[in-house]
């Protein structure tokens, strides 16, 4: 028999629907998972009561005859740099350590409208900033993944979502919440073997969750599947007056408008993205994604973003100046950590706090951000960045004359080893290199994953779509899921 | 329009005053700039906060839209350039008052351009341009007394909408800055936008000052921060001219700085040089998009606007109304919103004034009121003035029933009624009277009839006493006259 922790969103939900099973039962399945993973660290706190009361309500509402909600049934797990009202929210770092909002967040708060239940919040990199999860100050999550010969080394989860992709392919949640700045939803999908999608900028409200950069910022869901993406971004999106960002449309049916054939459909691909030194298995993967999307109708034509390669140094300008910003309020006045040493003033104070509570990752965005923005050198950085941002705007622009979506590979490479990169942040950037220029331009992307490398660790492609077009990038996104045929799971060995 | 002579006799020559203003004015709004906080002045202690003015994670400002239109009002009123697409900047600095670590701004595109007003300084009019109006946030309020070594931090006025309103440096004088700041805030209570209370911190001035002789280049400026009140800024401006010219006439230069005034002593003494400022690493806010005005919004804007108190005061001088008066009268918009009400009664707008300014006004003095607090309705001043106008009421009767009206809030017509206090024009009755007045005065009307014309005044007197005041004079005088002859 299937464990109930094998299935997936939409399965989990019908099964309730159906009366397969109850909910309570789905919840108790994922918290007893969830309980015996402490290996992963994928969680920071674990919510069982809030799962619980979930369920509860959806059992009961089942009984009463009542129409289930979207999601009832469902437990997720939460990053948590997600508000919850009344639950530890942190970021991941200690100058939030111990912060418990009276406030839930817009899409928190959408997906318990929605009938989800919460098993936890989960790790991440500190304040959303890393591409591994090792700047977390809870100790970093370790992917469930390992490489055939690897020694056994723990390897990254990706990030900054890491915990969120690391519990979802571990199977201790169906989905999750993750956050997408420069790829934090897309690298950790890829390189644990699930789907992510991070939408439109705007399409999901930005309120209640902790900011990293707020012109990039984008919540999106994690899952196994597309389908379960798509049935996750249907509770999560949707107009708040709260974001003046938001965007003020309707939410589409995504889920029931899912379709695989891509007839009639132009799929471009990057001839700029042909990186130095991608590995074999990259390009071969790429390559079969190109013959994925071929039989299933698209025409595919090579188009070209001109000022691509300077998607990410502008990236690396763009994100810690707005970071050094909106990190700011952390000063240990109103909440958070205080660090207030003997006769200590106000600035020793701002800088007692701030040195104890941010790490090494944070520390290092918000001097680069404060000096790109300082006078003498905001022109040369942070205009010169913002030009290229423009330029890279219109780059995509002129591609959508070409095409109606794009295909990369998600990350040039497959999970690394924790440790691996942490020495060297270029190297660690770097990671990016594919998922930054999207979100420069605000469009919707999503990783799927489409295979595993020689070490039998997953590789994952990236469609990128026109502004809005979500449903496009999702339909994409199942045409590849179902020729990849992924069934590969991480070897329990926590 | 002529050049002010305005000038600081120093030891080696004459010294020319030159002066800007930066205005913060607290706009007229329930709610914050960008949240949905009220913003009622002197509510206990960090009452009017939400969590976006307390910078919670994941707080975002989304622009409050009424704060926006009163911006837009007041540049129209001082026929500034309006600026269809402006944005948000931040302005970054760390201090215990200021939560996000930014105040939100606007740097590069304020919502308003380039304006001017006009103001009248001993007798002559001058233009002052104003370079720019943008829209801010304000910061909180730290306290030193609350605690032996603590400072407390009180934040219902963070993120309270503030308009910056900027002056081109074209004052000369004390005078004409504080002609400027008294024209900017009788404009700003005209239009709504600022309650203009100086002394509650609604409206404070930044005071730019540097000296130059007459025909030089400008010369090193200093700013001098927050200063609440008109009397204080030309106070400051004295000041600090004064110090300039004796520091460069011994041989001294002027520091660019920011000052502080001491209203205790009229002086201003030094905060921070140049060197120690701020980098405020200014950029555009990434939470807010730029801020687009459509057509619609700004004609709302501009039908909204009441009459400004130029027009008013031509409208006053047009009907008639002294010059004098016609500016006492729109100096505060009030007053001149009292008056236009008794206006619109129909009364003859010279008499009307004339009765406002001395004896409303008198009264009004004598009892501390302001005039919305008057006890006296326009409407009742308007009756009031018809009883004179129809010869119901003599002068002094009008004062006696006046009296009665501030004290009972009565309408004139019901007291005259109830009091007997109206004027009798019965010939009938006034010569009898007279009869009686002559009757018991032979004396007098000998000496009258013998030449000494001045007895005249006396039997007026006797005549009015004997009618208790109530008798038309002019009919009194009439019937005396041919009496005693």
């Amino acid at each position: 028999m299937t464990e109930l922790t094998d299935l997936g969103v939409r399965a989990l939900r019908d099964g309730v629907r159906a009366g397969s099973f109850s909910a309570v039962e789905v919840a108790d399945a994922f918290i007893t998972r969830v309980a015996q993973a402490k290996a992963l660290n994928a969680f920071i706190v674990e919510t069982p009561d809030h799962a619980l009361a979930a369920a509860r309500e959806a059992d009961r509402a089942r009984a009463a005859g009542e129409t289930l909600k979207p999601l009832a049934g469902v437990p997720i797990g939460m990053k948590d740099l997600f508000c919850t009202r009344g639950v530890q929210t942190t970021a991941a770092s200690h100058m939030l350590e111990g912060f418990v909002p009276q406030y839930e967040s817009t899409v928190s708060q959408k997906l318990w409208d929605a009938g989800a239940g919460m098993l936890g919040k989960l790790n991440l990199d500190q304040f959303a900033m890393g591409s591994s999860n090792e700047t977390s100050y809870f100790g970093n999550v370790v992917s469930p993944w390992r490489a055939k010969d690897g020694g056994n080394a723990a390897l990254a989860p990706g990030g900054s979502s890491g915990g969120s992709s690391a519990a979802i392919a571990a199977r201790l949640c169906p989905a999750a919440t993750g956050t997408d700045t420069g790829g934090s939803i897309r690298q950790p999908a890829a390189f644990t073997g699930i789907a992510g999608i991070k939408p439109t900028y705007g399409r999901c409200s930005r309120w209640g969750v902790v900011a990293f950069a707020s012109s990039l910022d984008q919540a999106g869901p994690m899952a196994r599947d597309v389908t379960d993406c798509a049935i996750m971004l249907e509770a999560m999106a949707g107009y708040d007056a709260k974001d003046a960002t938001s965007l003020q449309l309707d939410v589409p049916t995504w889920s029931h408008s899912l379709s695989p054939s891509l007839a009639g459909k132009k799929i471009g691909i990057l001839k700029e993205y042909r990186v130095d030194g991608m590995p074999e298995e990259i390009e071969a993967l790429w390559q079969r994604g190109i013959d994925w999307v071929k039989d299933a109708g698209a025409e595919v034509v090579e188009v070209s973003l001109p000022h691509t390669r300077y998607a990410l140094p502008a990236y690396y300008i763009i994100a810690p100046a707005e970071a050094s910003s909106n990190l700011a309020r952390y000063d240990g006045v109103r909440y958070g950590l205080r660090d207030l040493p003997q006769g200590a003033n106000l600035q020793a104070m701002y800088a007692a706090t701030r040195a104890a509570g941010f790490g090494d990752e944070v520390k290092r965005r918000i001097m680069i951000g404060t000096y790109v923005l300082s006078a003498g050198f905001y022109d040369a950085y942070f205009t010169q960045a913002s030009k290229v941002r423009a330029l890279i705007a219109r780059d995509f622009e002129a591609a959508w004359e070409a095409c109606d979506l794009l295909l990369t590979p998600t990350a040039p490479s497959a999970a690394f080893a924790l440790g691996e990169k942490s020495a060297d942040p270029l190297a660690m950037y770097l990671n990016d290199v594919f998922t930054v220029p999207s979100s420069l331009a605000g469009l919707p992307a999503m990783s799927v994953p489409g295979g595993l490398d020689k070490q039998g660790l997953p590789l994952g492609l990236q469609v990128i779509g026109r502004p809005l077009d979500e449903q496009a990038v999702l339909n994409a996104g199942l045409a590849i899921e179902q020729r990849a045929g992924f069934v590969a799971r991480p070897e329990q060995w926590w | 329009m002529t050049e002010s002579t305005y000038r600081i006799r120093g030891e080696t020559a004459e010294w020319e005053v030159v002066i800007g203003l930066e205005v913060h004015a607290q706009v007229t709004s329930n709610a914050k700039l960008f949240s949905g906080a009220s913003t009622e002045f002197g509510a206990e202690p960090n009452t009017q906060v939400s969590l976006v003015d307390a910078a919670m994670p994941g707080m975002l400002p989304v622009p409050n839209r009424e704060c926006i239109r009163q911006a837009v009002r007041t540049g129209m009123a001082i026929d500034a350039e309006i600026n269809r697409w402006s944005r948000f900047d931040r302005k970054n600095y760390f201090y215990a008052d200021l939560p996000q670590g930014y105040q939100i701004s606007q740097l590069y595109h304020p919502l308003v351009g380039e304006g001017h007003l006009e103001v009248e300084v001993d007798g002559s009019l001058k233009t002052i341009g104003v370079e720019r109006i943008h829209v801010e946030q304000d910061a909180g309020k730290l306290m030193h007394d609350q605690h032996p070594s603590m400072s407390y931090v009180d934040l219902n006025r963070s993120g309270v909408a503030l308009m910056e309103i900027v002056s081109r440096p074209d004052m000369r004088s004390p005078a004409e800055a504080g002609a400027y700041l008294t024209k900017l805030r009788s404009i700003l209570r005209y239009v709504g936008s600022c309650d203009g209370n100086m002394d509650q911190g609604s409206m404070r001035a930044d005071v730019n000052v540097s000296v130059r002789k007459p025909g030089d280049e400008l010369g090193t400026r200093t700013e001098t921060k927050n200063v609440n009140s008109v009397r204080f800024v030309m106070q400051a401006i004295e000041h600090e001219a004064m110090r300039q010219v004796e520091l460069l006439e011994s041989g001294g230069t002027i520091v660019q700085e920011t000052r502080l005034f001491n209203p205790d002593t009229g002086t201003t003494r030094s905060m921070r040089s140049k060197e120690d400022a701020h980098d405020y690493r200014y950029f555009p806010d990434p939470d807010l998009l730029p801020l687009e005005l459509d057509e619609a919004f700004l004609e709302e804007c501009r039908a909204s606007l009441p009459e400004l108190p130029d027009a008013k005061r031509a409208r006053y001088t047009d009907a008639g109304i002294g010059a004098y008066n016609a500016g006492v009268l729109t100096a505060e918009v009030e007053t001149a919103r009292w008056f236009d009400a008794l206006l619109a009664t129909g009364a003859n707008p010279t008499q009307a004034a004339n009765w406002v300014t001395s004896e409303l006004f008198g009264a009004l003095n004598r009892t501390g009121t302001s005039i919305e607090q008057s006890s006296v309705s326009p409407a009742q001043a308007a009756e009031l003035l018809a009883l004179v106008a129809d010869g119901t009421l003599s002068g002094s009767l009008a004062k006696q029933v006046f009296e009665v009206m501030l004290k009972t809030g009565q309408d004139p017509v019901a007291i005259v009624e109830e009091r007997g206090l109206k004027q009798t024009s019965d010939t009938g009755a006034i010569e009898a009277v007279i009869a009686e007045v002559m009757a018991k005065n032979p004396n007098q009307l000998e000496q009258y009839r013998g030449g000494k014309e001045a007895l005249f005044g006396f039997f007026v007197g006797q005549t009015m006493k004997a009618m208790g005041g109530k008798a038309n004079p002019a009919v009194v005088n009439e019937l005396l006259k041919k009496a005693l002859s």
